[in-house]
């Protein structure tokens, strides 16, 4: 516990907040005491990505903390020894050494074994591949990896062709990097396309392998509709070129029977990591103009990244339904990159990905059993700082890039988004932890962790959409990529700013509007029902049937109003002082 | 002049038309005195495009054998292309179309022969009378007057007949002021914030020269409305040096030793052809089908053009700053006092006053501030994007204007009346119209070409009980207070209504506004039948305890 710490704002015009500052085994908490209403800020260790001590200053010692949620916390403490004690308490606590330390294996929501164990089997992947009609004549689900010889990182039950034999599995096993095969991802049901997935052939300039071979032309034949198959190396030709000199690369179109071959230019994941720093300094910019802003956002290359996963995701979405064809696709690993542009064309494909449950299953699906290593690319542990990318926080944004051209057709609204963001670094529950699932088991997180998905169903009701049409208002989305059609996504970014963000927010008006509109119903059906003669029908569709001992009607309450009117003046630009100054140096030309 | 000089093939049968997002349509087309008419033959789903002419920006042809295309750029921004077989109809049609969409006689727009098919339930010529804002301002406070010193427009010619100043200034007076502003134009009331009786006055720079002439009614005059031992501040759109130059050519700033309490601030705005060129680069790069992210970011950098409206919300805060929170009166000018002058105080106002956020409030502000105001109109919104001629006094400053509002609405959506739609339509009709509202640079103008009498008001349209449920904004509640936007470059978004709507598919964003109206219409009538049923239930109680 510090007293006397000062939260300094982003903006220098407004006054420094004075409190008190408290470190727990979890938090790091501020209290501020010069507000009248209480105020805290909350900092989960976990989510600190680092800790700097800035040069004296006048105010004391000030201490600059960079989170993972893209909040930045600017603290001034008065003595020099505090300041050092929180700095470097922060700096252990912020990256554990062992996985054991995270959050996920003391967090304890007070709730029983067996509601914790029902958390873990609230997703289940099978049922989705059931959805898709597997198995079926084509595809099984094998259990083939149950001792992880195919693949280490791959989960222990994939979904591979049927004409695909145990020795053209191990086969292409041995010529994948990682052994990461291609396995199926989502198949069409419309046209028996399919997305499968994979890593980088251990190709080199010439190397070959027959079962890897067979195993193409098993997903190839798989798809009787489309006498070809498309093969997709997310990579600029550069990098893949270049990995062939390791003995990698990518597949040649002479070895392979009717595929096309294509590749689709993002970056890796060091190209993005900057990028993403790049941003942020853009982000954290003290009164840029919109010269200084458009040229940093420019200059970040972060739209430009996203473009590209989106359009890679179009490609592949429009490759299954427009030509029928099934789409292999992979990167290096086959598990950045390719988890971005698989799960971004499911969601265009299958509006079952845009609801709650849905997205969860991608999730779970494309990302966590495929092994996208989240502990080494969100920093989990103390580690290789050269390992962590952005590569899911791409992947959020570009779902949220399509709710922005799609507004109906999610279930659920960006702070679902934001939600997840922030729980795959919390460490806050085990979903995340770990880099594959071999890897969660090791760490008994089904036994020791609560899953996430449970807590975020709960919280549904301020979490969805209010102005989605439902699953079957939109089929395909077929998104514009021009670059006109990408924001700033000041919400995740900035989101910690409050002041640059609308003063009055639509999305806590119209969910308002919902919940009172079930109090009405009940409302309307209650005094119906007291009054002898029927007034007729609700005024219009979509109205539930009336609630047999609903509450007694309340007074409507207007829905919260979020304007603040005694805003402080400008968030950005010339305060009125500084206006005065310039004014009066220009003074005596006059005299 | 008879049009049909001007039509030599009024009309062309086979001529495909492409629009952006629309499949191509074959059709029938038609070219009248004012309007550019395409039907298409398809009996189950007959369309039609009316363009105006006066809308029509510019015009490009090429063939390809006898093939004839014509690309029609739009003031409005929109980008058609007709495909018209045989030579000679196609070079017909795109000269009339040329000379029709370049008529130099105002008399002959369209206004002048637009008969309007709905009833006129409210005449809008005398819909906002300065009479009727006066009146609301008698009733908070006695420190002003309407003054009609400008009667025949013979003090000056961009003000209106009628003008709000301080009570204790003659007419006398105000006539020698308007020697001492450029253009005639002195300081008048602009706004008055009730809640601290502080003024907002505009008027155009002073005539001071480079050896200082002063004029003790004008200091009088903006003196007036003071308190005692209180400073006001001038904002000054123009840069120091800019303004120091102006000297040199008669004009100038108020001087500190003659305007002891008044206090100068510079905020720059840009001016004319500075905007336009902005404006030009902007659609441009918004046109650009290249999906090249670098490209697009650096385009709209260097169009400038949020930079402006950075610029000008910032001035605007100012200013409302200045008045709600400084406690001071302000007088806002530039060099004329009709261009960023108007963009300042307007938009100070949507920021101060709720009545502003209102369709009828803002109506009514147009009308003050921009038509009334004498904002040269059919100079500025000659023409559009897509012009060649560059001339100087074309400007979007209007269109800045309305971004502005805009930019305001996004972050405070549930604080005005009006939606989006409604600043569109007005970016439209300023550009092109059947009404004459817009028509001429002043209220002399206007009251020479008989607009009133001979042309519809856009507002007696507009006001209409069915055309105005299409520009209300459903999540409006008004909100009484101050609303202070921010400024950051994080919270300023391009206006895709404006410069994206024809360049993307609009379908889904319509979809989520239908969305957002139906769930806030639909608990409206919940209440209403809640409240109903109570009622009903009420009265049958008390019946109940009468018998």
């Amino acid at each position: 516990q510090v007293e006397n710490v000062k939260l300094l704002d982003r903006y220098a015009s407004r006054k420094a907040a004075s409190g008190t500052l408290y470190l727990t085994a979890t938090h790091l908490i501020y209290v501020d005491a010069s507000a009248e209403v209480r105020k805290e800020t909350w900092i989960l260790h976990h989510h600190i990505s680092s800790v700097e001590k800035l040069p004296l200053t006048t105010a004391g010692y000030p201490l600059l903390i960079h989170c993972k949620n893209f909040h930045v916390a600017h603290f001034v403490i008065g003595q020099e020894r505090d300041c050092h004690d929180v700095f470097t308490s922060l700096l252990k606590l912020s990256q554990p050494a062992k996985p054991e330390e995270l959050y996920a294996f003391s967090y304890n929501p007070k709730m029983s074994k067996e509601s914790r164990e029902m958390g873990w089997k609230l997703i289940d992947l099978k049922l989705d591949y059931q959805r898709m009609g597997i198995p079926n004549d084509s595809w099984e689900i094998t259990d083939i990896n149950k001792d992880y010889e195919v693949c280490s990182t791959y989960p222990p039950e994939i979904v591979v062709p049927r004409a695909a034999t145990k020795a053209v599995v191990m086969g292409s096993s041995r010529f994948r990097s990682r052994g990461r095969i291609p396995v199926l991802s989502y198949l069409y049901k419309e046209n028996n396309a399919a997305l499968c997935r994979c890593s980088q052939p251990l190709a080199g300039f010439s190397a070959r392998c027959l079962e890897d071979e067979q195993m193409l032309q098993a997903i190839r034949e798989a798809n009787p509709g489309c006498p070809f198959m498309y093969v997709v190396d997310t990579r600029p030709k550069l990098n893949a070129m270049a990995n062939r000199a390791a003995g990698k690369g990518y597949e040649n179109e002479d070895n392979y029977e009717n595929i096309r071959f294509k590749f689709i230019g993002i970056e890796n994941i060091h190209v993005m990591r900057s990028s993403l720093q790049k941003l942020l300094e853009v982000c954290e910019m003290k009164s840029p103009s919109m010269s200084d802003f458009l040229t940093g956002l420019e200059n970040s290359g972060w739209l430009r990244h996203i473009k590209a996963v989106m359009d890679a995701g179009v490609f592949l979405a429009k490759a299954v339904r427009e030509e029928r064809a099934s789409v292999l696709v992979h990167c290096s690993d086959g598990w950045d990159r390719t988890a971005q542009v698989c799960s971004l064309a499911s969601l265009l494909l299958d509006p079952f990905y845009r609801t709650f449950k849905g997205f969860m299953v991608l999730i779970e699906k494309e990302w966590i059993a495929m092994g996208h290593k989240f502990s080494h690319r969100c920093g989990h542990l103390d580690g290789d700082p050269k390992e962590v990318s952005p590569v899911f926080t791409q992947f959020v944004e570009c779902v949220w890039q399509l709710m922005q051209q799609f507004p109906c057709s999610f279930e659920f609204s960006e702070r679902f988004l934001l939600e997840i963001h922030d729980h795959v670094y919390s460490c806050q529950f085990g979903n995340f932890l770990g880099t594959c699932h071999r890897d969660r088991e090791e760490l008994r997180i089904f036994e020791k962790t609560h899953s996430l998905w449970p807590f975020l169903l709960q919280r549904k009701q301020e979490l969805r959409n209010p102005l989605y049409r439902g699953f079957t208002a939109y089929k395909e989305l077929q998104p514009n990529t021009l670059p006109f059609s990408f924001q700033f996504w000041c919400g995740m970014y900035n989101r910690f700013d409050k002041g640059m963000h609308p003063k009055q927010c639509v999305l806590d008006r119209l969910l308002s509007c919902l919940s009172h509109r079930l109090t009405l119903e009940d409302s309307a059906a209650q005094l119906e029902n007291k009054l002898p003669v029927l007034d007729g029908p609700l005024p219009s569709k979509g109205c539930a049937s009336p609630k047999a001992g609903a509450a007694a009607a309340k007074a409507p309450t207007p829905p919260q109003d979020c304007a603040e009117g005694a805003a402080p003046v400008l968030s950005n630009g010339p305060s009125l002082g500084h206006q005065k100054h310039k004014e009066s140096s220009a003074q005596p030309r006059d005299l | 002049m008879e049009f049909a000089e001007l039509i030599k093939t009024p009309r062309a049968d086979n001529v495909v038309l492409h629009r952006p997002f629309h499949l191509a349509v074959e059709g029938t087309l038609c070219l009248t005195g004012h309007h550019l008419i395409f039907s298409s033959r398809r009996q189950d789903n007959a369309e039609e495009l009316w363009l105006l002419h006066s809308n029509i920006d510019s015009i490009e042809k090429r063939f390809v054998g006898s093939l004839g295309t014509i690309v029609i750029k739009c003031k409005d921004l929109r980008i058609i292309q007709l495909d018209i077989p045989g030579m000679e109809e196609c070079l017909n049609i795109a000269s009339s179309i040329e000379a029709l969409s370049t008529l130099d006689s105002v008399t002959l727009m369209y206004p002048f022969f637009y008969r309007p098919m709905f009833e006129v339930l409210e005449d809008g010529w005398s819909s906002f009378l300065l009479e009727q804002e006066f009146e609301l301002l008698s009733s908070v406070t006695n420190e002003w007057r309407l003054s009609c010193v400008n009667k025949e427009f013979s003090v000056c010619p961009s003000y209106p007949p009628v003008v709000i100043v301080p009570k204790s200034i003659d007419d006398e007076a105000l006539r020698k002021v308007a020697l001492f502003r450029y253009g005639g134009r002195f300081p008048v009331l602009s706004y008055y914030h009730k809640k601290n009786g502080m003024a907002m006055m505009r008027s155009s720079q002073p005539l001071t020269g480079t050896n200082g002439r002063r004029c003790k009614e004008d200091e009088k005059l903006i003196n007036a409305t003071l308190r005692s031992g209180r400073r006001g501040f001038v904002i000054d759109t123009r840069p120091l040096t800019v303004a120091q130059q102006a000297r040199a050519k008669g004009g100038g700033f108020e001087q500190e030793v003659h305007y002891p309490q008044w206090r100068r601030i510079h905020k720059y705005i840009e001016r004319f052809h500075i905007l336009q060129e902005s404006f030009i680069k902007l659609v441009e790069a918004c046109n650009d089908q290249s999906h090249n992210m670098d490209r697009w970011l650096s385009k709209l950098e260097a169009s400038n053009w949020l930079t402006h409206i950075k610029e000008l919300l910032t001035a605007a805060c100012l200013a409302a700053q200045c008045i709600d929170r400084e406690g001071a009166s302000v007088l806002v000018h530039g060099s004329e006092g009709t261009d960023s002058t108007l963009q300042v105080t307007s938009l100070a106002q949507i920021i101060l006053d709720p009545r502003c956020r209102t369709i009828r409030g803002f109506e009514a502000l147009v009308v003050r501030e921009w038509l009334q105001a004498g904002h040269p109109f059919q100079q500025r919104c000659a023409q559009s994007a897509y012009s060649n001629s560059k001339q100087k006094w074309e400007a979007p400053v209007f269109l800045l204007f309305l971004e502005c509002v805009w930019q305001i609405h996004r972050q405070f959506p549930c604080s005005f009346e009006f939606n989006e739609h409604f600043l569109i339509l007005l970016f439209e009709h300023a550009y092109a119209s059947q009404f004459g509202t817009f028509l001429g640079n002043n209220e002399s103008e206007r009251a020479k070409l008989k607009l009133p009498q001979k042309t519809m008001s856009l507002w007696s349209w507009v006001n209409r009980p069915d055309e105005l449920s299409r520009f209300q904004n459903p999540l409006y509640e008004a909100n009484s207070l101050v609303i202070w936007p921010s400024v950051a470059p994080q919270s300023l978004q391009l206006w895709e209504g404006i410069f994206l709507r024809w360049n993307r598919p609009s379908r889904f964003l319509e979809e989520a506004e239908e969305e957002r109206i139906h769930i806030i219409k639909y608990n409206k009538e919940l209440q209403a039948k809640v409240n109903a049923l109570r009622r009903q239930l009420a009265e049958m109680e008390t019946d109940g305890e009468v018998q």
